[in-house]
């Protein structure tokens, strides 16, 4: 067990005593890839800023890797190099004159050796996609968007986090952007054996990479599954205003009007599949 | 008349070896509903900031409404008639209260003070804000925000308005109500619509799409015809919309459906 939060609550604004967290029980394993969704203001960010100490609850117990969190005097920076946090557009963040010294700010701030820092931005950096020559020395305020937000990400990875929580990582990216993105938390994950968190507005995203699906309403975690049985939720998800991924909306209206088809796929390719099988045995029927 | 008229365009920023714009043509007629679609640094916002004069081109012409955008004593008259709209909802907002961040263009221009109650609230209720007069701009939604941001465009009465990625920022909710007061306002009360976005799915909603790369206009025809180009789109890192997919597929497998660019369709030609 990695990260474990026990009856945790959170209120922001003693006065109004509105819950952003309301009595959060949760389990995080070693090497799991979890996807949080949850409409805008329904605790998500509030719930992964509790996993890095960043916020400490207002009443309940957190451990992170065996260490008790919300005791006092905790040891935060040992916590927060356990668990990186990468905020929602977090090229919002860049400060420092060159890539180099952006990414090597973090590693710096835990006195490494010279070499160290270096092989440490030079990783990072390559695992984030971008060339090490090419971008060390240009100022990170002239890269594209993408570019910065991939920055951003190296200079927590440079960390060496064994949690790493992403917050809306691919919001504003195009395409070829999210891919990428898609693709480096993919090599994270596999190759590196990180723990991912990863809030998303985008299904796809969550159903193409997590291994367990945590929904959030109002402060309350109110499906917690594999992406096959929170999916299967079609109205509950409805009714929380979030959106089914379209393969599964496809595959959820044609079973409305009366096909005999499986429903718990989130690939094109399945789907397609699925769906011919359907119109070949319509066929035959005829 | 067209209400604008690309003739031939080029743009460069300054200290850029290459063009971030060559050789732009098109023309826009009042009420059309136009989407653009392209990777990042294909020259998309570019070309929105050349339609209302924030740059101006370095060969051709941009005319709007036969006002060439290189007179400089039009400038603000042009910008009157293109509205723009950008990314992110906290960049646009001025003022602390709704209905004052509406009326600051008008105040801006001298309008009368009865008409620009009469403006603001006309613009409030297009894009479904009214009843939020006195509301804080900060304690809005981002989808909210973006509306006001339209409101505040609506009221100066433009010919057309020029969406830069409108929902990059929001949410789903956020991003549906956005789109639907596009949509409200191009088919209801017949204002023109430029829709720069990386959502494939809104770009369904134009009457026709421009699919830029390299700082150039490679396709242009309605969502239908520019969808079917699922591998071109690809090749130049755009996606397709997942049901575009899901029926391509279909097709190749024999079964045999028109062109489709929603669920409904799809849902409708198989059942």
């Amino acid at each position: 067990m990695l990260i474990e939060l026990k009856n945790v609550t959170h209120i922001y604004n003693q006065k109004q005593g509105i819950k952003a967290l309301d009595n959060i029980n949760l389990k995080i394993d070693e090497h799991d890839f979890i996807g949080i969704v949850g409409h805008t203001g329904s605790g998500k960010t509030t719930l992964v800023q509790m996993f890095n100490s960043l916020i400490k609850p207002t009443s309940g117990e957190i451990f992170v890797d065996g260490i008790k969190t919300t005791k006092k005097n905790v040891d935060l920076n040992r916590v927060r190099q356990i668990v990186g946090l990468v905020f929602q557009y977090p090229e919002h963040q860049l400060f420092e004159e060159t890539v180099y010294k952006d990414v090597a700010f973090g590693p710096n701030n835990l006195k490494l050796k010279k070499d160290e820092i270096d092989k440490r931005v030079k990783v990072a950096l390559d695992l984030a996609g971008l060339d090490f020559e090419e971008f060390k020395d240009r100022s990170p305020f002239n890269l594209s968007g993408g570019q910065q937000r991939r920055v951003a990400i190296a200079g927590v990875l440079a960390m060496r986090p064994r949690v790493l929580i992403l917050d809306e990582p691919s919001a504003g990216l195009d395409p070829q952007g999210r891919e990428k993105l898609k693709a480096l938390l993919k090599r994270l994950h596999k190759n590196y054996n990180i723990t991912i968190i990863l809030i998303s507005h985008r299904m796809e995203e969550i159903t193409q990479l997590s291994n367990r699906v945590i929904v959030m309403d109002h402060g309350k975690i109110v499906l917690n599954g594999s992406p096959k049985e929170v999916f299967s939720y079609k109205e509950k998800l409805e009714s929380l205003s979030l959106e089914l991924p379209e393969i599964t909306e496809i595959l959820f209206r044609l079973r409305e009007r009366g096909c005999d088809i499986r429903t718990d796929i989130f690939t094109v390719e399945e789907a397609v599949e699925e769906i011919t099988k359907l119109m070949g045995s319509q066929k035959d029927a005829n | 008349m067209s209400l604008l008229d690309v003739i031939g365009v080029e743009f460069k920023y300054h200290g850029q070896p290459e063009p971030a714009l060559k050789n732009i043509n098109f023309k826009v007629k009042q009420g059309d509903f136009i989407s653009i679609i392209g990777a990042n640094g294909s020259g998309k916002s570019t070309l929105a900031k050349l339609l209302n004069v924030l740059l101006k081109p370095n060969k051709g012409d941009i005319l709007v409404e036969e006002i060439n955008t290189k007179e400089k004593e039009k400038i603000w008259d042009i910008r009157k008639n293109v509205g723009m709209v950008f990314q992110n909802p906290d960049n646009q907002i001025v003022a602390t209260m709704v209905e004052d961040d509406v009326a600051f263009g008008l105040e801006n221009i001298a309008i009368p003070s009865a008409e620009i109650r009469k403006r603001v609230d006309h613009a409030l209720k297009l894009v479904n804000l009214d009843g939020y007069e006195s509301h804080e701009t900060h304690k809005l939604s981002g989808g909210q925000k973006q509306r006001l941001a339209i409101a505040g465009i609506i009221a100066m009465e433009p010919s057309c308005i020029v969406l830069d990625e409108p929902t990059a920022m929001l949410d789903p909710q956020g991003r549906k109500e956005v789109i639907d007061t596009i949509k409200f306002l191009n088919k209801e009360k017949g204002i023109t619509i430029i829709l720069i976005t990386h959502f494939m799915e809104e770009a369904t909603v134009a009457d026709r799409v421009y699919v830029m790369n390299e700082g150039e206009i490679k396709l242009q025809g309605s969502p239908t015809e520019i969808f079917r180009e699922i591998d071109y789109l690809r090749s130049i890192n755009l996606d397709v919309p997942v049901v575009v997919e899901v029926a391509n597929g279909l097709k190749k497998e024999g079964i045999n459906i028109p062109d489709i660019l929603t669920i409904d369709g799809l849902v409708d030609a198989l059942c």
